[in-house]
């Protein structure tokens, strides 16, 4: 035990950046509440669309957080659900189905299905096999959108009428799209950090720190960790239905494998295992690209040195800049996702 | 359906499990020595196919191309492992496949910054232009014979370096335990890096054989990476005797079913649903023969063994 003096400095550190935190939570959604209003009055209608979109792939990373940064699941594959959301406003507009009500149920539904099934397969595995069979099953639905010229194939499907909510909102209004968008984001947050701190979320944690234990505690970690992993797909799809009308237009490039290693940088740009992480993620991803696609179309090379260079050499994302003074009191580090899988697998490549 | 068409259909997906081995063999390998995923592997591929492309249309000469780019596809992958891949051994998978992710866009980008967005096309030498007539009355490119017999010969002489060979027996005996190979004197980092070299070098020898046939072009290897990774998760991570299998499975699957689904769907559907669906099924055949095989072997084919 810590002598009492210690362990209330080590308490008031612990406050300290949670109240840093809040805060800094508190700050970025009053300021994003006013940016429709900031946007009108500067006439700069871009800056909200660039803002909707941080939104909206925030929401795709806060539920890559919740496998990735809190279950140690590290999902290459989440791209495909943004996709399976987007058809699924897509394709009942193909139709002339514009309802909300009936896009948005299938855009969960569909996520939640394609989630469970290949959660079941993918969930058998551990380590490297997770990662790539998760970013296999996310090609294989690529390929087949690419492959119905029904819908498009390559080239996509525009979307001509976005979602009618028979009244409730408008989302043809930019402004009322982004505030929806602002009203999922507050509560997919605000949802991940319930189930992460429920009984739930400690069985998830528990399994990605030491899933036998967890076992022999008698806890089924199989059936936790596919729950998370349906949750996560089923909020992934909901970004999906809102990308999809906030683009107006669908391809198969929207759930390329690259999309995925970008929303996975956005999550350990933000910091894996934060619940406002992904939000600044985002904003830093999309920021810094369109900072950088400014200056010249070789872009790219800038952004994967900062890549490389932000994995070689800085650990612990954006979020973990506001608890810097707390850290040494944190022993389970969530935002150290690199103290997971130490078993190293030894193999024989003659066999 | 004539048999002859099946033959041939036989032939090319033989080409491309060769392909799709040369592809996996470096990237199983480095998996299962290094524990090290490698994303940018595809990257090496594409650079193989324009060193190649670009020495064949200044010489003139294909042979001068091959003989340029598989050292260079070497010495870029030994940078590229000094430089990067060196410094992530001892991480998380997360941190290589992210580091490995930034690689490829610098490669993308420095490929369309030096040739520009436009891919790199060549001919083939008139030589190896032709066709031939094989027994059976099939008719067969020259070249894509050429192709599998290349890939053939490079599984063979990877099994006789890996099995009777001293490189060999180190490379078997650092995937097992790299530490104490160090202890025995081994420099096991000078190794790691020849390893990486020589994946490479595979990769961009897959790269450059397609280069004539396809083209070179940006992010060519993007999409061919995954279905190599397909192929080592078949055949079971770090195993190069199940990269060979899994990579030859793939290959006939995904050319026979591209072939020859629609018509087996037209027995059993409409001839219009058959038409609109056998493309899609078609293009997921191999990733459900995935999910089938790891739902009753999570480890793959050939499961490397685990001391």
């Amino acid at each position: 035990m810590a002598p009492p003096g210690v362990a209330s400095a080590l308490a008031r550190l612990r406050r300290g950046s949670r109240d840093r935190r809040s805060l800094a939570g508190a700050l970025a959604f009053a300021l994003l509440a006013a940016a429709p209003l900031l946007t009108a009055w500067l006439d700069q209608p871009f800056y909200l669309d660039l803002a909707t979109r941080i939104l909206i792939l925030a929401t795709a990373a806060a539920s890559l957080n919740l496998i990735l940064g809190y279950g140690g699941m590290i999902s290459f594959g989440h791209s495909a659900y943004l996709g399976i959301g987007a058809y699924a406003v897509g394709i009942p507009a193909y139709y002339g189905e514009y309802s909300a009500w009936l896009q948005l149920p299938l855009a969960l539904g569909a996520s939640a299905l394609f989630a469970f099934v290949t959660g079941l397969v993918s969930l058998r595995t551990r380590g490297v096999y997770f990662i790539m069979i998760t970013l296999a099953f996310a090609q294989m639905v690529y390929f087949a959108f690419v492959s119905i010229e029904e819908y498009g194939g390559d080239d996509g499907l525009v979307i001509d009428l976005r979602s009618e909510t028979g009244g409730l909102v408008d989302l043809e209004s930019n402004p009322q799209l982004y505030y929806v968008s602002l009203a999922v984001l507050a509560l997919v947050t605000y949802v991940v950090r319930r189930i992460v701190r429920s009984r739930f979320g400690l069985v998830v944690r528990g399994s990605r720190d030491n899933d036998a234990r967890m076992q022999s505690l008698g806890y089924n970690t199989f059936r936790y960790r596919l729950a998370c992993y349906v949750l996560a797909g089923t909020i992934a799809g909901f970004a999906g239905f809102l990308l999809g009308n906030f683009t107006s237009f669908i391809s198969p490039e929207m759930m390329d494998w690259t999309r995925s290693g970008e929303l996975i940088f956005m999550v350990v740009l933000g910091g894996a295992g934060s619940a406002l992480g992904p939000l600044f993620g985002a904003a830093a991803f999309i920021l810094l690209e369109e900072f950088l696609s400014g200056f010249s179309i070789y872009w790219p090379l800038a952004f994967g040195l900062i890549l490389i260079l932000v994995v070689l050499f800085y650990r612990g994302g954006l979020d973990g800049l506001l608890d810097r003074g707390a850290r040494t009191t944190r022993s389970t580090g969530s935002s150290n996702p690199s103290s997971r899988e130490p078993e190293r697998c030894s193999t024989d490549p003659a066999s | 359906m004539d048999a002859t068409l099946v033959l041939t259909q036989l032939l090319n997906g033989l080409q491309l499990g060769v392909l799709l081995f040369l592809l996996a063999a470096g990237l199983t390998l480095v998996f299962g020595i290094m524990d090290c995923v490698n994303l940018a592997h595809g990257s090496l591929y594409m650079a193989g196919a324009f060193v190649c492309a670009t020495v064949t249309l200044a010489t003139g000469s294909f042979l001068l191309g091959i003989l340029a780019a598989l050292p260079a596809a070497f010495a870029i992958g030994v940078v590229v492992e000094v430089l990067v891949i060196r410094h992530l051994y001892q991480r998380d998978h997360l941190d290589q496949v992210l580091a490995t992710f930034g690689l490829i866009l610098v490669f993308d980008t420095l490929v369309h910054l030096i040739w520009g967005p436009e891919g790199l096309s060549f001919p083939l030498p008139p030589i190896l232009n032709g066709q031939v007539t094989l027994p059976g009355g099939v008719v067969f490119p020259i070249y894509r014979l050429l192709i599998i017999a290349a890939g053939l010969s490079v599984a063979l002489a990877m099994w006789v370096v890996i099995a009777r060979t001293r490189t060999g027996m180190l490379v078997r005996a650092g995937a097992s335990n790299p530490r104490l190979v160090n202890a025995l004197g081994v420099n096991i980092q000078a190794l790691f890096t020849l390893v990486f070299g020589t994946g490479a070098a595979l990769a961009g020898l897959a790269g450059l054989l397609i280069a004539p046939i396809t083209e070179a072009s940006i992010g060519m290897g993007n999409e061919i990476l995954i279905v190599a990774f397909v192929v080592i998760i078949i055949g079971g991570i770090g195993s190069v005797r199940g990269a060979f299998v899994a990579a030859l499975i793939v290959g006939l699957i995904d050319t026979l079913g591209r072939s020859f689904l629609d018509g087996a769907m037209k027995l059993v559907l409409s001839n219009q649903a058959a038409e609109t669906a056998a493309p899609a099924v078609s293009a997921m055949l191999i990733y459900i023969l995935m999910a089938a095989i790891l739902y009753f072997r999570p480890q793959g084919l050939f499961p490397p063994r685990v001391r």
